[in-house]
């Protein structure tokens, strides 16, 4: 295993198994951790040249808990960028006010660049359609801590699987655990190709399905996400698949006992809040397990955990 | 006695077994649009492995192992002659290397190498099907997909 003081947090795709594992007994220690000397004189710049409210705040919260100090932006507009700036060099620039770099930028790549820039940890907080690894982390640490393990489980991934960046990382992390793997979703909403290459290749046992009643009864897990109406090129394809599955208590009386419902958030119209005091719903303690998971995160980049 | 079709060169590199439609391609990826001695090319010569095949002779410019890799991207079976008064005295097989910089831009519009001042990194995940990533936006790209710099 690669030790992680210094090093960058930018895709899933860069994390073993068992570094993977290593991350969320991490963020088991930081739950309900308060400690205001762990991070004291460390400075976190949090850079969001895209909106965000749960990455950055989660962050900012994780800091502050461990006596941190954060700067930085969330409107690029304000900016040197907004005169012409590089990415490169405003990231060289700010390297030289922080001790690690928060970044959600609208550019696949561009986290990926960042680290190319700074000799201090980036951490990709969303690029673009790309990727969202703190996301990924914080998935798999509440699927971890509500069923007890992520081995072998059969995790059903609902609604828009095309362009949620959430759900291609999430299954690309679980096809190292042996997840058996159930995509529902409307024709024109499947995953993509090259992630359907990948788990071919790496042997996933995985089905492409329409029928959520029929699919809800063999899952342990079920990740639900929105159609996103801002990533659809045509208006008129949004109106097609909005609304094509609801998850409430008629779905619920097919599904397992001990199957747990996630969410990354916001909602729109598939998750019904009638579920929300069910033992199913999990996602709002997946929102909050975001603060431990990061906490171990920046923990681990800046060298106070091993 | 065999006819040749295009002119023998004295010092030089000839690049031969170049799927015919990428003929230019090969010109694109050597920047021989800036290479101020001969250049012969001809294109739509039979071939039994290709059916039509193109070839480049280049006059004063000896090409490098690298420079050979890079022709595999859009020749996977080319040959390069080294010439040196008019005899062969280096023979090179183009063959893929793990990475491509600077030689196709990444297909994906939103990916910062296109959007900023970056030079593109791509890695060869297969040679044959074509299989490129991007080492930036992670995106997978085809033979059909590349745009050279």
């Amino acid at each position: 295993m690669k030790g992680f003081k210094g090093r960058d947090i930018i895709s899933i795709s860069d994390f073993s198994k068992q570094e993977i594992l290593h991350v969320l007994d991490t963020a088991k220690n930081f739950e309900n951790y308060r400690n205001p000397s762990l991070l004291k004189d460390k400075m976190l710049a949090t850079l969001f040249f895209e909106p965000s409210t749960r990455t950055r705040m989660s962050f900012e919260a994780a800091m502050h808990f461990l006596g941190g100090r954060v700067i930085g932006f969330s409107d690029a507009r304000l900016t040197s960028i907004s005169k012409g700036e590089s990415l490169w060099d405003s990231i060289r620039i700010v390297e030289g006010y922080s001790d690690v770099i928060v970044m959600r930028h609208p550019f696949e790549g561009s986290a990926r660049l960042a680290a190319e820039a700074a000799n201090i940890p980036i951490i990709n907080g969303g690029d673009g359609a790309n990727q969202h690894p703190t996301q990924t982390f914080l998935d798999l640490f509440t699927i971890y801590k509500s069923k007890g393990t992520i081995d072998k489980l059969k995790v059903g991934f609902l609604g828009d699987l095309k362009y949620g960046r959430t759900v291609h990382s999430l299954a690309r992390a679980l096809s190292l655990f042996g997840a058996e793997m159930y995509f529902i979703s409307p024709a024109e909403l499947r995953m993509p190709s090259d992630d359907i290459e990948h788990l071919k290749k790496e042997g996933i046992v995985f089905h492409e399905v329409e029928d959520l009643i029929g699919t809800c009864p063999k899952l342990d897990v079920l990740y639900t996400t929105r159609i996103q109406k801002e990533r659809f090129p045509d208006a008129a394809d949004y109106e097609k698949v909005k609304g094509v599955y609801r998850v409430d208590n008629s779905m619920l009386k097919h599904v397992k006992p001990e199957l747990k419902i996630l969410h990354p958030l916001p909602r729109v119209d598939e998750l019904s809040p009638e579920i929300d005091n069910s033992p199913h719903a999990v996602y709002f303690e997946q929102a909050a397990n975001g603060v431990p998971v990061r906490a171990a995160l920046l923990a681990l980049v800046l060298g106070v955990a091993e | 006695m065999k006819e040749l079709k295009v002119t023998a060169i004295e010092n030089g590199s000839v690049i031969d077994h170049i799927p015919t439609d990428n003929t230019f391609n090969v010109i694109g990826i050597l920047k021989l649009d800036r290479h101020d001695d001969t250049i012969l090319i001809a294109t739509n010569l039979p071939s039994k492995k290709l059916g039509k095949k193109g070839i480049v002779k280049v006059s004063g410019r000896q090409l490098t192992k690298d420079e050979a890799n890079k022709i595999a991207l859009v020749a996977p079976d080319a040959t390069i002659n080294i010439i040196k008064d008019f005899e062969i005295v280096e023979k090179l097989k183009a063959s893929l290397p793990k990475q491509l910089v600077n030689v196709s831009k990444c297909f994906n519009p939103n990916c910062i190498t296109n959007r900023d001042s970056v030079v593109p990194k791509l890695c060869v995940e297969s040679a044959r099907p074509l299989r490129l990533r991007c080492e930036y936006c992670e995106r997978s790209m085809t033979q059909k997909d590349i745009q050279l710099v």
